[in-house]
């Protein structure tokens, strides 16, 4: 069973100190819901306020249609993973996994017995009686999950859980994460800093910065039509240009971003914040959408000139200077795009391919 | 043989003197207990004799005390214990200024001197029986209820600073983990924290009971009427020695040896290593657990207690006595040669009875013996070896 999750305008204050402003959101039964954002966004906050270790200020967490005010945290139908799993480290794995029964009054037998069956979900049957410091890493990892789902939560929250695994053992646990989700069909509400694991794990993110949702969407709306300069200079890598809107003919917008001829660049297809004749923007490219001309007709075409390379493989980045400008350029390192290193350069990119957004707040590098 | 350079000695002879420094006074206790002078000493020696643990047996002050000692100390434990653990709970949780004046607070009996406290709680109490117009028999001035509470005011200071160290390890998360998967703060408590704290507990209970055992300065005031091991010590220092206090330090040390090889054997016989060693070796796993290590040490102690039980030196003793005697009446002699024209009457001379107490001659005045603190002898026991 999953039970829906809603945010009404919670506030989280710790005297002067905003941590959380204004979160508005429903989580639906069985979705599995990402929170995205720097290091001290608020996130953590929003999830101890789900989880019951904190209480909002303001406002309303509902879980279920109840609203859990002065509930405690043993009391909610949620499970915690914490960043640092909190595995009890005196008990043995079995015992780990069966703790919320043990405080349930589960028998002993039947304890041990769901114990065994989680540990065959997990992938580690027979090793019950194991000391946690025996297992590896990405063991751990999946032995606090086993021990969050024991009692069957009606929510699975996760807080950073794979930040102190290393990069092949995440890229393997993410894939897993999403496996098991699938399989016991749970809401799983995941934090993370890690945009990668946030766009492949995720039905839905909210991108927060400095306590406020920023924006709430799958990972192709966060990423290809981002609607704050937040949110697009966040995820992802992105040029960003500061411009002028000439004309905006309700499509089509024509931007001055000082490289030449005025850049024509749609409108947001969610409509979006509408910018007027006249505004300020900022113009974002992504370094992927850069493509060196083919001819001289090309639409939004600018010259740079090349600055420096850097090689990764299977994809070559680089950094290009247009007018004062650096703009960085991902190319496919398929042999067909040679760039004279002396030469000018001709750039361009398509008109859906850019995005113009309010000026405001750019996430630092 | 390849010779050491001199300066490769040094650790070797300092570990030497350090522990020298730290176990010969132990050891020259131990050897008194075993001699049957009267006063405790190494040189001269005399005979090897049992008599001074017969002596102690029979004992009844100091059994008594040793008693009450016993009985305070569990009461010490019981109260100290939760105490100091709600201590460093409680600092572990609050804020960095809050901690700080609170840590003062509570290591503040540490630093105040044992017999203010024992004189504060002396007086304390009797205000608050005077209070209550309770009896003198009431337990406002009982020895035991006082004693307790005026040495668990220190020692449950002793125990907070033990439990802090642990605690301070303590992963927070563990608890709200607990919490989380819907423990209760009570079974959080119990089922998360209190096994983390487990040896810490251990050790700042043996601490608490410890210092509650060894202590003199507060106990004085507080025992009242009633005594504790340490005070009949005090008394017995005040009032003569003799070798039966060397006999309590040997049994003392014995309980703290056969204590300590137990737990070194338990610890080394749950290593990893030990267990690959005797995994294929069922006798060898037989012969070094604790339990086995336990029954033999306890075999040898019994068999100690046997053979003191039954070790009779009464020939040696009447042997030495006899040569005392002899030697006295030679030094006598060799006075009165000395001084023919004086015509003083020679020193009487004393009844140096057997040793062992309860054999009747105890109290008999001896040369070495307890006696010679007795106020009473003061002047009138003549000095008959000049």
């Amino acid at each position: 069973m999953t039970k829906e999750i809603s945010l009404e305008h919670v506030w989280v204050e710790f005297g002067e100190f905003t941590a959380v402003h204004k979160a508005n959101l429903n989580i639906a039964g069985g979705e599995f819901f990402s929170f995205l954002g720097p290091s001290g966004c608020g996130k953590t906050t929003l999830l101890r306020c789900i989880s019951g270790f904190q209480e909002p200020t303001r406002g309303k967490v509902k879980i279920g249609g109840e609203d859990m005010r002065g509930v405690g945290p043993n009391k909610r139908p949620t499970a915690l993973i914490f960043q640092n799993l909190a595995l009890f480290p005196l008990r043995s794995i079995a015992d780990n996994i069966a703790f919320p029964l043990e405080v349930r009054g589960v028998s002993k037998k039947n304890r041990r017995k769901r114990a065994d069956e989680l540990l065959e979900l997990i992938a580690l049957p027979g090793q019950g009686d194991k000391k946690v410091s025996e297992l590896s890493g990405g063991q751990k990892q999946r032995v606090a999950i086993a021990r969050a789902l024991a009692v069957e939560p009606d929510i699975l929250l996760l807080d950073e859980p794979l930040s102190a695994l290393d990069l092949k053992l995440r890229q393997h646990m993410r894939t897993e994460l999403r496996a098991i989700q699938k399989q016991v069909g749970l809401t799983f509400i995941y934090i993370t800093h890690d945009q990668g694991e946030a766009l492949t794990m995720s039905d839905r993110i909210a991108v927060m910065n400095k306590g406020k949702i920023e924006q709430i969407g799958d990972g192709k709306a966060i990423y290809d039509h981002p609607t704050t300069s937040f949110v697009a200079s966040f995820v992802g890598e992105n040029n960003v240009l500061d411009g002028t809107v000439l004309s905006n003919d309700g499509k089509v917008m024509q931007i001055d971003a000082g490289l030449g001829t005025p850049f024509a660049v749609e409108n947001h297809p969610a409509g979006g914040p509408a910018l007027a004749p006249g505004d300020a923007c900022h113009l974002f490219v992504r370094p992927e959408a850069l493509r060196l001309s083919k001819d001289e007709s090309a639409i939004n075409q600018f010259s740079t000139n090349f600055v420096t390379e850097e090689f990764e493989g299977n994809m070559r980045h680089i950094v290009m200077n247009a007018s004062g400008k650096d703009l960085k350029l991902s190319l496919i390192n398929d042999g067909t795009n040679a760039i004279e290193a002396n030469a000018p350069v001709k750039l361009d990119f398509a008109p859906g391919m850019g995005i113009a957004l309010k000026p405001g707040e750019l996430a630092s590098a | 043989m390849k010779m050491k350079s001199p300066t490769a000695l040094i650790p070797g002879l300092y570990l030497t003197l350090f522990f020298a420094y730290l176990f010969g006074p132990l050891i020259i206790m131990v050897i008194t207990a075993f001699n049957s002078s009267t006063f405790p000493r190494v040189s001269p020696w005399e005979c090897f004799t049992t008599d001074w643990f017969g002596k102690l047996a029979a004992d009844d002050k100091l059994l008594a005390g040793l008693g009450n000692s016993l009985l305070i100390g569990v009461g010490v434990v019981c109260v100290a214990i939760p105490i100091g653990l709600a201590a460093a709970i409680t600092l572990s949780q609050v804020g960095p200024k809050l901690r700080a004046a609170l840590y003062t607070i509570f290591i503040a009996p540490i630093l105040v001197p044992g017999v203010v406290i024992g004189l504060s709680t002396l007086i304390f109490w009797d205000r608050i029986g005077t209070l209550f117009n309770a009896p003198y028999e009431s337990f406002f001035y009982d020895g035991t209820f006082l004693t307790i509470f005026g040495q668990v005011t220190f020692i449950a200071a002793y125990s907070m600073l033990v439990f802090l160290s642990r605690i301070q390890r303590f992963d927070t998360t563990l608890t709200e983990a607990a919490l989380d998967m819907g423990a209760t703060p009570t079974q959080a408590f119990v089922k998360v924290l209190l096994p983390f704290m487990a040896p810490a507990i251990g050790s700042a209970t043996v601490l608490a009971f410890l210092a509650s055992l060894e202590n003199y300065n507060t106990t004085v005031f507080t025992i009242v009427s009633s005594s504790t091991f340490t005070t009949v010590l005090s008394s017995k220092v005040r009032y003569g020695l003799d070798p039966s206090i060397s006999a309590v330090a040997v049994i003392i040390i014995a309980i703290t040896l056969i204590g300590a090889i137990i737990y070194e054997c338990r610890n080394r016989y749950n290593t990893k290593s030990w267990a690959l060693v005797v995994a294929e070796r069922p006798a060898l796993k037989v012969a070094t657990h604790p339990g086995t290590v336990a029954v033999i040490l306890g075999v040898l102690a019994l068999a100690a207690v046997m053979f003191i039980q039954n070790h009779d030196s009464n020939a040696c003793t009447a042997q030495i006595l006899e040569d005392k005697r002899a030697l006295q009446q030679k030094l006598m002699e060799q006075q009165s040669l000395n001084t023919p024209q004086q015509n003083v009457p020679a020193p009487t001379m004393p009844n140096l009875g057997p040793v062992g107490g309860n054999e009747g001659g105890a109290s008999a005045p001896s040369p070495f013996g307890n006696n010679i603190f007795s106020p009473e002898n003061l002047g009138t026991n003549t000095p008959n070896d000049q």
